[in-house]
């Protein structure tokens, strides 16, 4: 008996040191970023890499600084954002509150199929079809350019926004939106003044964790922005995130010259933004937790 | 002013209307109720067909991009195309080492994500109390979940190919891909795991059994479903992804089949990729890249169909 409580209370602490894993990962990944990526600041002060207007890393002498990149990576995220958001909740909505049952069955599984496919995939499709037909419409020099890698970042990051808010909007409570059309109120009304505004923690979390996954996804902005590594003027500009400049130039920059270095602090810049993102969407999610009618 | 049953009763007096006019003010009062119901039925149709078009957007975008590979594709897939190696500095041949190299890596990642992300949410589910530890591992899942995946790519380069000095190689690769898949099979497990009922594991430990015992001959066994089908779905990530295997695994070009796990390999992502962006001959090889294309979707989107049949299957049944 003694022996079998040991032997329980062994299998629990085995449980836990397993579940520890991930963390685990979390760790090394931010320690040898920072190993390989500090070394650069040798070189180059925090200041001058982030806020530096040229990136130059082969030229000689090499320029590193990576604000265009950084302006690349926000403007994508906003412009693919401001698509994404609306049609992500609105199909969330579509799909908590409006759709039979049967059609529900059918829509779900494609939000998922779509948020299955390859992001190689994806940039394939936007570089040899919405390119050149964005060329023809908009009359510009390429059609690889902030928007249309926006507008493939946007179907990327539509079913995490679609999903996550489907989930928040479904567990609002029945009886608040029965009370809601009991007051006459038509079923919009109640989604709008009612249904919206209790599962608002959800939604933001969904938007956060959207934005999160465009800012980092990588084949996308590779193959479709264009990859000009300059502060853009317009939405038919091409750019080039941060993803896409350690994606495009790892394989030939020397093994532990400055240019390698400066990649991999690329890569603790864009480790820290999605590590910022999370963070937040953790602590609206905590913090505004909807748990029942007492709460709201 | 206050409300008593005897001035209530004077103002219903008040407005019962008493001539003709008032009783055709009344008439149009309800009347226009009644517009300004319609109005708000109409907005509430025009709106929800916004909404309707939204989800639709989805099918039409998902359907889009399918019947576009499908449709340049399917030519270039022949059986030599699935058989053979690319021949002529990859401008002709097949696509046989790549189709190879993803399934090694995507199911190297689910050996090494599979054990440790069902332990974890054996843990999470079924010995985590409330409190600071759960609070630093699931934040730790989530965080790790949101890790960008060129980032996983970098940590992959520094850690298993130049520190453990794995170099570029299948394993490499898998290890990466591993590190990657695990918050996605975690999710799904413990999911499955919550799914399991109370009472199941309530007539286990009536019986005598132990914690142990209960996990292992009866929670785990009734989650296993839903556990595997988070693991189908952990596979198909993994062999889409590209980002996380180009500083790891995969090369341009090798003519063997991988006979090692210290091997470099060729992806049907990365193969894309190359021949997309990298190639001399770009224009020449597009009937290989919508043809690659189209075999990797049509790997990705046919595990997911199998993963997504199966579960709504097995809700049925629970249901």
């Amino acid at each position: 008996m003694i022996n079998r409580q040991l032997s329980e209370r062994w299998m629990h602490h085995f449980f836990l040191v397993v579940a520890t894993a991930s963390i685990t990962v979390l760790l090394m990944i931010t320690l040898f970023l920072f190993m390989e990526g500090l070394p650069i600041f040798k070189t180059v002060s925090v200041q001058d890499f982030i806020f530096g207007k040229y990136w130059y890393p082969t030229s000689d002498p090499p320029d590193f600084g990576i604000f265009p990149l950084i302006l690349g990576s926000v403007f994508v995220t906003l412009i693919s954002a401001a698509i994404s958001i609306p049609l992500g909740v609105m199909t969330a909505v579509y799909l908590a509150e409006i759709a039979s049952a049967r059609l529900r069955e059918l829509v779900k599984p494609v939000v998922e199929l779509l948020a299955a496919l390859p992001s190689v995939v994806i940039g394939f499709f936007g570089m040899v079809l919405v390119a050149p037909i964005l060329q023809d419409i908009f009359n510009i020099a390429t059609g690889l350019n902030l928007f249309n890698a926006s507008l493939m970042l946007a179907f990327m990051s539509i079913p995490t926004i679609c999903s996550i808010s489907e989930d928040a909007i479904y567990s609002v409570p029945t009886s608040l939106k029965e009370a809601s059309l009991a007051l006459g109120a038509t079923q919009l009304e109640t989604i709008v003044r009612v249904v919206l505004p209790a599962s608002i923690s959800g939604i933001s979390t969904a938007v956060i964790l959207g934005m999160s996954r465009a800012i980092g996804e990588t084949m996308v902005v590779l193959m479709v922005a264009g990859g000009a590594a300059m502060i853009p003027s317009s939405i038919f500009d091409p750019v080039r995130p941060l993803p896409a400049s350690i994606a495009a130039e790892m394989a030939e920059a020397p093994f532990r010259g400055d240019h390698y270095y400066a990649l991999f602090a690329t890569g603790i810049v864009l480790f820290l933004f999605t590590f910022a993102f999370n963070l937040v969407a953790d602590h609206i999610a905590h913090k505004y937790r909807q748990v029942g009618e007492g709460t709201l | 002013m206050d409300v008593t049953p005897d001035n209530r009763a004077e103002e219903i007096e008040e407005y019962r209307p008493v001539d003709s006019r008032q009783r055709t003010s009344v008439r149009r009062m309800l009347s226009g109720a009644a517009a300004r119901r319609r109005r708000r039925v109409a907005i509430q149709r025009a709106v929800f067909f916004l909404f309707r078009s939204a989800a639709g957007i989805n099918g039409l975008a998902l359907a889009v991009i399918v019947f576009f590979m499908a449709a340049n594709g399917w030519r270039a897939v022949t059986w030599t195309f699935l058989t053979q190696p690319p021949t002529d500095s990859m401008t002709k041949g097949g696509i046989l080492p790549c189709i190879v190299g993803t399934i090694c890596l995507s199911l190297g990642a689910i050996l090494v994500a599979f054990p440790i992300g069902v332990a974890s949410a054996i843990y999470l589910n079924e010995y985590a109390r409330p409190g600071r530890i759960l609070r630093i591992i699931r934040l730790g899942i989530n965080n790790l979940a949101g890790v960008p995946s060129v980032v996983f790519g970098l940590f992959g380069l520094a850690f298993f190919v130049i520190y453990l000095k794995f170099g570029v190689s299948l394993l490499a690769g898998v290890l990466t891909l591993g590190a990657m898949s695990l918050p996605v099979i975690i999710g799904s497990a413990e999911e499955a795991l919550k799914a399991v009922p109370d009472t199941y594991r309530e007539a286990s430990l009536g019986l005598g059994a132990t914690k142990l015992q209960t996990i292992l001959r009866v929670v785990l066994p009734a989650a296993m479903p839903g556990i595997l089908t988070g693991g189908i779905l952990g596979i198909s990530r993994a062999a889409g992804e590209t980002a996380p295997i180009m500083f790891t695994a995969a090369v341009f070009f090798t003519p063997n089949l991988p006979r090692s796990i210290f091997n470099e390999i060729m992806a049907l992502p990365y193969h894309i990729y190359v021949l997309a962006t990298a190639g001399t001959e770009i224009e020449k090889t597009r009937p290989l890249q919508y043809g690659t294309s189209l075999v990797l979707i049509a790997l990705v989107l046919g595990m997911n169909l199998i993963a997504i049949v199966y579960r709504s299957h097995l809700r049925r049944r629970m249901g």
